[in-house]
């Protein structure tokens, strides 16, 4: 037992990507399993480690987390990213709900059959209803984090969603010089530099295999 | 200044209806702004007051808040319904995010084409009793207590009560395999601030029928994006 988190999950970004990145942004050091066949997941079902039959799966500080959304509240409050006090914590609520919202979009969008996806959406919904607000929020303060001058977990997933943008949309931060800024400001952080070196737990874009084996380990029809 | 809170939304449950439970549950009196018309959302997102666009949305504490889970965490944390600690929360935030998994699903089914309806329906049902309830009832089995955290009232009992009855209500003897969450339903039926809540004339609303789900999907432009 090393006491160092462990992710189970597929070997793809998904719904743990979120976590990949706030975990790394926090300096932590984590190991992953990965789901590959039908069979692991259900012998994970059958040994009762995950609570609703779903990953992600983050077994840390004793417990088996479940629930992407209990996991990063979880590690965001632990590593001190959730800000000072309850109203900062409402506007990065806020904040990363948005986020969450674009990104899962994109996810959505691989397992969608190709001619049923709508990229231009994704795009539109980006910059028009998205990404003008963080705008707007680092005008109007003028400060280096999205909220209470201080790096929290709403900064970690602005990165990722952008990030992830950019990746079908090269140009897309082309109306927002603050969020350039702060995409390479944030870059920059050491954690993070880190983690998007090559040889970080970062997981690239999913592919056709990708999507193939994620929807035979669930079977999804 | 500390007026009541302000929910805007349609007339209707959708994603509100949990945020207007937990104030309930927690013996907040609250106003409600509803949107009958697209104009009407329209013109709340030309004043500025909907962040990204959407509702919910609720004037608290100063703050026109808008998500969904934004609001309840703020909630929650404010009137002690969040755990004691870290860990308390963890598993708070477990079971709540299940039973929204679940309400989702709820929520949705009236949207789903006639000749899907009746699978849809039975794949909620199943998820309900094979994937969900279980959990809760071995954990109230498991610690014996009244409540499913903390040995304390907490949002996870207010959430998984709403789903229990949004269950019921497709399914009346859904509750037929789980004891404990019969005696649970019954339980926390009964604490005051709840038993208001589920008279005639609170704020809770019924489920959707044919002329609300109409008005909701002209509302927020459902099958034409």
């Amino acid at each position: 037992m090393t006491g160092k988190p462990k992710l189970t999950y597929f070997n793809g970004r998904g719904r743990m990507e979120s976590i990949r990145w706030l975990l790394a942004a926090a300096g932590v050091e984590f190991e992953e399993e990965f789901l590959e066949t039908r069979a692991q997941y259900q012998k994970l079902i059958k040994d009762g480690a995950l609570l609703f039959e779903q990953v992600p799966l983050v077994e840390i500080d004793g417990m088996k987390l479940v629930q992407t959304r209990a996991i990063l509240n979880y590690l965001a409050a632990k590593y001190k990213l959730y800000g000072k006090d309850l109203k900062e914590r409402a506007q990065i609520d806020m904040y990363v709900e948005g986020t969450t919202d674009l990104m899962g979009m994109i996810i959505t969008f691989d397992f969608t059959p190709p001619k049923q996806r709508n990229l231009a959406l994704i795009i539109e919904r980006a910059t028009t209803r998205y990404f003008p607000v963080y705008e707007k929020a680092l005008k109007q303060h003028g400060q280096e984090f999205l909220v209470g001058s201080q790096f929290s977990w709403a900064d970690v997933q602005l990165l990722e969603a952008i990030l992830m943008v950019e990746e079908r949309e090269p140009t897309v931060l082309s109306k927002f010089p603050l969020l350039q800024a702060f995409k390479a400001r944030m870059s920059n952080i050491p954690t993070i530099k880190k983690f998007l070196q090559p040889g970080s737990p970062r997981k690239p874009r999913p592919d056709d295999q990708y999507v193939a084996t994620v929807m035979e380990v669930l079977k999804k029809d | 200044m500390a007026g009541k809170p302000k929910l805007y939304y349609f007339n209707g449950r959708g994603r509100m209806e949990t945020i207007r439970w937990l104030l309930a549950a927690a013996g907040v009196e609250f106003e409600e702004q509803f949107c009958e018309t697209r104009e009407d959302l329209l013109k709340l997102q030309q004043i500025g007051y909907l962040l990204f666009q959407q509702m919910p949305m609720v004037e608290i504490d100063g703050m026109k808040m808008v998500q969904t889970r934004a609001i309840l965490n703020y909630i929650a944390s404010k009137h002690n319904l969040y755990g004691k600690d870290l860990k308390e929360k963890a598993l708070i935030d477990m079971y709540v995010e299940a039973t929204m998994d679940l309400n989702e699903l709820i929520m949705h089914h009236p949207l789903q084409p006639s000749e899907a309806k009746e699978k849809n329906l039975a794949s909620i049902i199943e998820k309900a009793t094979t994937r969900y309830f279980p959990v809760y009832e071995k954990a109230l089995k498991d610690h014996g207590q009244d409540f499913l955290v903390g040995n304390r009232f907490s949002r996870a009992d207010v959430q998984l009560l709403e789903t229990i009855l949004m269950a019921e209500e497709c399914k009346p003897d859904i509750l037929s395999k789980f004891p404990l969450l019969q005696a649970f339903k019954a339980r926390i039926s009964n604490i005051p601030t709840i038993k208001k809540f589920l008279q005639p004339g609170s704020q809770r609303k019924p489920p959707l029928d044919e002329k609300t789900l109409t008005k909701a999907k002209s509302v927020f432009n459902i099958g034409h994006e």
